[in-house]
């Protein structure tokens, strides 16, 4: 029982810690901030999971997203320059209605589902399998055509990303030593016929004359 | 666990994968000024993925990966339309993108996943492959609409697009989990069977408004149809082809998966949904589209009404119901594809044809592109015989079947008003003067644009005395 109560106060804690963060996330001023919220987000998540006996999930969600993909965030939102204040403009104006909308929606959410009636079937219990053992044969026997469209969606989004944020730069000086070491007298040096003597122009080019 | 039988069953979405994959590194290897390499490649794999598609068609119903992928007759009718749809824009959109610098191999293999996630989507069997295929889907189609990173417009309609579909996906998603927790399945028809059963109707309800939310979003229906204008202006042309005839036959789709394979025992309470979608996209598709000066504008606000009569089919849930959408879907991509390509014909270097006036006097100047656009027009406000005729009256008997007598009084009183824009844009073509200084037609549009163009056009015309055969086909695919 008091093993239960425990896991109890973890999952509130936790799960309002999450929220809290992930409130900061979209209500901080400062971009950075609002990222580093973001991570406390992603942490108690993992957290969660980890309570609900998820330890794979939570460990990959602290690995790879707290760890690789967060901190990579984390220098683009510090490289780019943004200024905070236009981005502001209009939140606290719309805010008791954005507030308003929430609220109702939360209250007719509750009120419809009923929260307390509610008992939630849980999925198939992996008896007698890891956490890691359970995770990977799942995904590679009954969710594998999912798995592999997640795959060719990472794909797509590495292509759009490379589309949209490349710019070949066209102005660019560079040598093409195939092209140096191919070409010949004729394509270098034309030959024009001209008279033998021309009669001097005027008198501008007299004074050069005389100044060489 | 997986068998060959699987990756039978999946021949032609494994070799669209494979030859998108082919197609984007084989543009890495070409000058280009070589790319009409890519170009001609891309349409032949197109082609070959009809074949695929027709051939390898079982006589029933056959499903892979346990229940995950479903081949039937509905998927066949919506991949072939895809495909098809997807070539006329690969041969229309070549000399646009040529002319703009925007002649790129990714725009063939950002657009090949795209088609390859509506195949995914439409043959879904389970929820995650429904999101996942409509993720695939979705995401090619926002990078294609900021193509012309130039264009502030096109970037605009960019982050509008992207934002309000993740919108609609994170509701779908958010749906969907909530059926997954009354139902404990992520099988559709496993969601059918603990449906029927369950003791939590009220989730299940609840998750069935996000879904439909969600459906409402991809086809652009009232009110979640925000995004569809900006997205018609602010895309490249052809990209705004793409997305007005391939995304709307993929909700099809997804709404038949989602809501009768899925959700059949709701189907009382989403018919209601669906139909009050459908007359408020009616209403304010047809009147808005009035005030349009922008002729891509106007086709998006054209497309929100005729989405209305999509759901008009949807809403009686029957084969017939079904077949009629399916057909109207169909139909109504293949006419877009016409007005569009018109569009795309008539551009040129440094000049856009968006507006409605840049039609002033075509008749006068091409005679054969003024008839084409007619004949798309005509058909899309639905004047008899033409084929948007056939397909209006299917959907609206499908309406008045299903008892929703006062929904096909809408749709026929706002087709109409809708009538008034169409004919304006005949008006201008024939009955106008070309606008001072406006100069005739390019030299020649590309030689393979006007012969296909023509040949969707005189397709559209066609259709008429093969619209039983087509019908045939859309029943067949419901069992009706």
């Amino acid at each position: 029982m008091n093993h239960a109560i425990l896991q109890m106060v973890c999952f509130i804690a936790f799960a309002v810690v999450a929220v809290g963060a992930a409130l900061a996330v979209v209500s901080v001023k400062n971009t950075v901030h609002a990222v580093l919220a973001l991570v406390l987000t992603f942490f108690s998540a993992a957290c969660l999971w980890m309570l609900a006996e998820a330890e794979f999930l939570a460990l990959a969600l602290v690995v790879v997203y707290v760890g690789a993909v967060m901190v990579l965030f984390l220098f683009v939102v510090m490289m780019l320059d943004i200024d905070l204040e236009p981005m502001r403009e209009g939140f606290i104006k719309y805010l008791p209605i954005g507030i308003g909308a929430a609220v109702i929606m939360l209250l007719e959410m509750l009120g419809i589902i009923g929260i307390k009636t509610l008992q939630v079937p849980a999925g198939p219990n992996p008896a007698g399998m890891s956490n890691i053992e359970w995770l990977g044969t799942a995904l590679f026997t009954h969710f594998l055509l999912p798995f592999e469209i997640a795959a060719l969606i990472l794909t797509v989004g590495l292509v759009a990303a490379v589309v949209l944020a490349l710019r070949v730069r066209t102005f660019s000086r560079r040598q093409n030593p195939a092209a140096q070491s191919a070409v010949r007298a004729a394509g270098r040096v034309r030959m024009v016929k001209m008279a033998a003597s021309t009669t001097a122009p005027g008198p501008t080019t007299v004074g050069e004359d005389s100044q060489a | 666990m997986i068998t060959l039988n699987d990756l039978l069953v999946m021949v032609p979405e494994l070799y669209l994968t494979a030859a998108a994959c082919f197609v984007l590194l084989f543009d890495v290897f070409i000058n280009d000024d070589q790319r009409d390499a890519t170009h001609w490649v891309a349409i032949i794999v197109m082609l070959v993925g009809i074949f695929l598609v027709v051939h390898g068609q079982p006589d029933t119903t056959a499903t892979a990966f346990g229940g995950m992928f479903v081949r039937d007759r509905m998927a066949e009718i919506l991949k072939v339309t895809v495909l098809i749809a997807t070539i006329l824009m690969y041969v229309m959109a070549r000399p646009w993108l040529r002319d703009r610098q925007l002649f790129m191999g990714e725009f063939y293999s950002l657009s090949m996943f795209s088609v390859l996630g509506v195949m995914l989507l439409v043959s879904a069997g389970n929820l995650i492959t429904v999101y996942l295929g409509l993720e695939l889907f979705a995401l090619p189609a926002y990078a294609l609409v900021a193509l012309n990173r130039e264009s502030k417009l096109s970037s605009e309609a960019a982050i509008k697009f992207f934002v309000l579909g993740s919108l609609a996906s994170g509701l779908i998603l958010f749906g969907m989990s909530l059926i997954y927790g009354a139902t404990g399945t992520l099988d559709l028809h496993g969601i059918f069977a603990a449906a029927g059963t369950t003791t939590h109707p009220h989730l299940l309800q609840f998750g069935l408004v996000f879904l439909v939310v969600g459906i409402g979003f991809e086809f652009g229906a009232v009110p979640f149809h925000m995004w569809l204008p900006d997205v018609y202006e602010g895309a490249p042309t052809p990209i705004a082809m793409y997305i007005s005839a391939v995304p709307k036959l993929a909700a099809v789709g997804l709404a038949y998966r989602l809501l009768e394979v899925g959700m059949g025992p709701f189907a009382d309470d989403w018919r209601i949904m669906l139909a009050i979608m459908a007359a408020l996209s009616l209403v304010v598709g047809n009147v808005v589209a009035i005030a349009q000066k922008n002729l891509k504008r106007m086709l998006a606000y054209s497309t929100i009404s005729h989405m209305g009569f999509v759901f008009l089919g949807l809403a009686n849930p029957t084969p017939e119901g079904y077949s009629a959408a399916l057909f109207y879907a169909v139909c109504f991509a293949l006419m877009e594809t016409v007005a569009f390509g018109v569009i795309l014909a008539l551009a040129r270097k440094g000049f856009e044809c968006e507006m409605i006036d840049d039609l002033k006097g075509l008749n006068r100047r091409s005679p054969w592109f003024a008839g084409m656009m007619a004949i798309a027009m005509f058909s899309l406000a639905g004047i008899p015989p033409l084929w948007g005729f056939i397909a209006k009256v299917l959907v609206l008997k499908a309406a008045i079947d299903g008892g929703m007598l006062w929904l096909a009084i809408v749709a026929i009183i706002c087709s109409i008003i809708g009538l008034f824009y169409y004919l304006r844009v005949i008006w201008v073509m024939y009955f106008e003067q070309p606008a001072e200084g406006v100069e005739p037609l390019q030299a020649k549009p590309d030689l393979a644009l006007r012969g296909l163009l023509s040949i969707n056009a005189l397709g559209l015309v066609a259709m008429i005395f093969f619209s039983g055969p087509l019908l045939a086909w859309c029943r067949a695919a419901f069992g009706g």
